[in-house]
């Protein structure tokens, strides 16, 4: 275990790839408590906004939508001056205006309540100021007018949990199924790995694409599939492993002391193929995260309100022209994500393997 | 040899057997049929239709007739497409994706091969290091990141390339899907022969023959045959799944491959169709897995004894 943990602190790409990896976890986790815009929260005014530091409403676009508000309330707007957060103007309307069309202001995620400052001829001329609000998107907004950054960063949480829970599912299937074919050997092994054998052959992609257009597509299912598919290569590495293990003393000094064969393969088998298996389930979660984003991308995965990297990177290829953005945030996210875990998994297979240490 | 290859495709029909009957019962548990409309049919006509295309009958029967048709090589009628058989659908997608994915499949090869052998030649070199990078940044790409920016770089910003279509296969409308397909798999390549060719290259055999001196080019050539083995067993499936067409790059530069009349077949319940892909899919998977495993045999006499 030590020599393990030495190695892996040696080796620099993989400390990096584990701090990314901890990173993005924290931020998903954290992250949308302290962006300041709630995941569903749609801005309407505020639809794809370029990603920057800069807070909006604009300076400059604060006059055109002030004429878009006035013209709902049929008044019509002049001397836009903006300061200090404060926008002050002169509202004019053939016929008095009435103070209550005001609420647009507040209404519209760009202005807070307005006052009235002045009121000019008989009540057809305001003059009118009303706090700018000033509201950050780091990343940008999406085709709704939400806030890109905690989209992506909820997303990552439905990306991250099902790799890690339909790894845990390939993980039990295939390491309960790899035991017990490899232990029980003869006849019994040749009918289970058989069957592995045709699974593999099966077009895979193929069926789950299947079974999520023809049952309701939802997070369950999505999991299901996933995890059933991917048992297979954990099935014929358990197997492997434990074929040896079986000859070794150990076991077949458990063998002579009469122990039953569930409590072998549980305490003296399973615990022995735990390194090769921790790493091929490190390589097998950017798998999975690959797949469910690509079921997503074909609108097959997490379905709205829920999100995942893969539906949010469909969403920004459509917008590809005119918010690139939007294809920008999340692609990079599950990049990252996918990069950091076959890195380290990597890094582990080293670690456990001396023969493959360059040193 | 031949009794090998023989054996092995006996092996092959209890497994394309499985996919169809799987396949088969799967669609017919799924809710809803090929006929429903968004506005019901009529009862009568409702009954006709499903006669004409022998629903009507109990799906234990429907499988065997389905079965048989299969036999003699016929995938029934589309229920989506009127007048159109399955076998004449695919026919005009089969094209599409064979030459994307054929081409894909050669750009793969060509480039991992290359950086791969490279790589492992040379070992910790820069070249090696940048191999690795690449490799990794490929493998952590999906294609439907690549294929977007793709189409961002070539399309719209250098107006190079079109940004999608078939247009009967005009080599411009293909850079970019044999693109986006080959990069993945060349990534997976690349390290397989990366790491496989270097372990091959510190084995005893390659050591003798570094002491009595052969050249450089020699040792490679000895070493390339067992270095590439493990290439050659993942080329099947590689091969397989290039050739039947991503359903990713075929939505993404809207192709009219298969794996796009898959889709819509599903979409819409087009039992037939939707077997008809998985079947020939199927049978690709299988016959490419086989001569993978042939290749493997010639290069590797011990495989030939194994079942």
């Amino acid at each position: 275990m030590r020599r393990i943990a030495r190695s892996l602190a040696r080796n620099r790409p993989a400390l990096l790839a584990l701090g990314v990896l901890v990173a993005i976890v924290l931020a998903c986790c954290l992250g949308p408590a302290f962006t300041g815009h709630a995941p569903e929260r749609i801005y309407p005014d505020l639809v794809r906004i370029a990603p920057g530091l800069a807070p909006h409403p604009r300076p400059e676009t604060v006059a055109p939508a002030l004429e878009g508000l006035a013209f709902r309330m049929r008044a019509t707007v002049s001397d836009v001056i903006v300061r200090d957060g404060h926008v002050r103007f002169v509202l004019m309307a053939p016929a008095p205006i009435d103070a209550r069309v005001l609420t647009y202001l507040p209404r519209s995620d760009l202005f807070g309540p307005a006052q009235i400052l002045a009121r000019e001829a008989e009540g057809r001329r305001l003059v009118v100021t009303a706090p700018v609000l000033a509201r950050t998107f780091l990343l940008g907004t999406d085709g709704l007018g939400r806030d890109l950054l905690t989209r992506t960063l909820v997303a990552g949480r439905v990306s991250l949990v099902i790799g890690l829970v339909a790894t845990g599912v390939a993980l039990a299937i295939g390491l309960t199924y790899g035991a017990v074919a490899g232990y029980a050997g003869g006849r019994i092994d040749a009918a289970m790995m058989r069957v592995v054998d045709v699974l593999y052959a099966l077009p895979f992609v193929f069926f789950v694409i299947m079974l999520l257009v023809f049952f309701e597509a939802g997070l369950g299912l999505i999991l299901v599939a996933i995890g059933a598919v991917e048992w297979l290569d954990m099935a014929r590495m358990v197997r492997a492993q434990t074929l040896s293990l079986r000859q070794r003393d150990f076991v077949r000094a458990a063998e002579a002391l009469g122990l039953s064969s569930a409590t072998i393969l549980a305490r003296h088998i399973v615990p022995n193929t735990l390194g090769p298996v921790a790493v091929a389930a490190t390589l097998l979660v950017p798998k999975v995260i690959l797949l469910e984003s690509f079921l997503s991308f074909l609108g097959l995965g997490v379905q709205e309100p829920e999100t995942s990297w893969g539906a949010l990177i469909a969403e920004g290829a459509r917008a590809l022209e005119s918010a690139p953005w939007m294809l920008a945030a999340p692609a990079a996210f599950l990049v990252a994500t996918l990069l950091a875990l076959n890195i380290l998994g990597d890094a582990l297979g080293q670690a456990l393997d001396p023969r493959r240490d360059p040193r | 040899m031949i009794g090998f290859i023989l054996r092995r495709l006996l092996q092959a029909i209890p497994t394309l057997l499985a996919v169809v009957t799987v396949s088969f019962f799967l669609i017919r548990l799924a809710p809803g049929g090929p006929f429903d409309l968004e506005r019901p049919l009529a009862p009568a006509a409702m009954a006709q239709l499903r006669k004409t295309y022998g629903l009507d009958q109990p799906l234990g029967m429907q499988f065997l007739h389905y079965l048989g048709a299969l036999a003699r090589g016929d995938f029934g009628p589309s229920f989506s497409f009127r007048d159109v058989s399955v076998g004449e659908l695919l026919a005009r997608g089969l094209p599409v994706s064979m030459t994307i994915g054929g081409l894909a499949l050669l750009l793969a090869l060509g480039l991992a091969l290359g950086l791969g052998v490279g790589a492992a030649l040379r070992p910790a070199s820069l070249f090696d290091r940048m191999v690795g990078l690449g490799a990794g940044l490929g493998l952590a790409v999906p294609t439907f990141v690549v294929a977007p920016l793709l189409q961002i770089v070539f399309g719209l910003g250098l107006r190079w390339l079109p940004l999608g279509g078939w247009e009967n296969g005009a080599p411009s409308h293909l850079v970019l899907p044999v693109l986006t397909l080959a990069l993945p798999q060349a990534a997976i390549l690349a390290r397989l022969t990366r790491v496989s060719l270097r372990e091959t290259l510190s084995l005893p055999h390659i050591r003798t023959q570094r002491a009595m001196g052969l050249p450089a080019h020699r040792i490679v050539r000895h070493a390339l045959r067992a270095g590439l083995l493990p290439v050659t067993a993942i080329l099947g499936s590689t091969a397989a799944s290039l050739l039947t067409g991503s359903v990713v790059v075929e939505t993404l530069f809207g192709l009219p491959g298969l794996g796009r009349y898959f889709v819509d077949g599903a979409l819409n319940r087009d039992y037939t169709l939707v077997m008809g892909t998985v079947v020939l899919v199927a049978v690709f998977v299988v016959v490419l897995n086989l001569v993978a495993d042939v290749l493997c045999a010639l290069l590797d006499p011990r495989l030939r004894l194994c079942p």
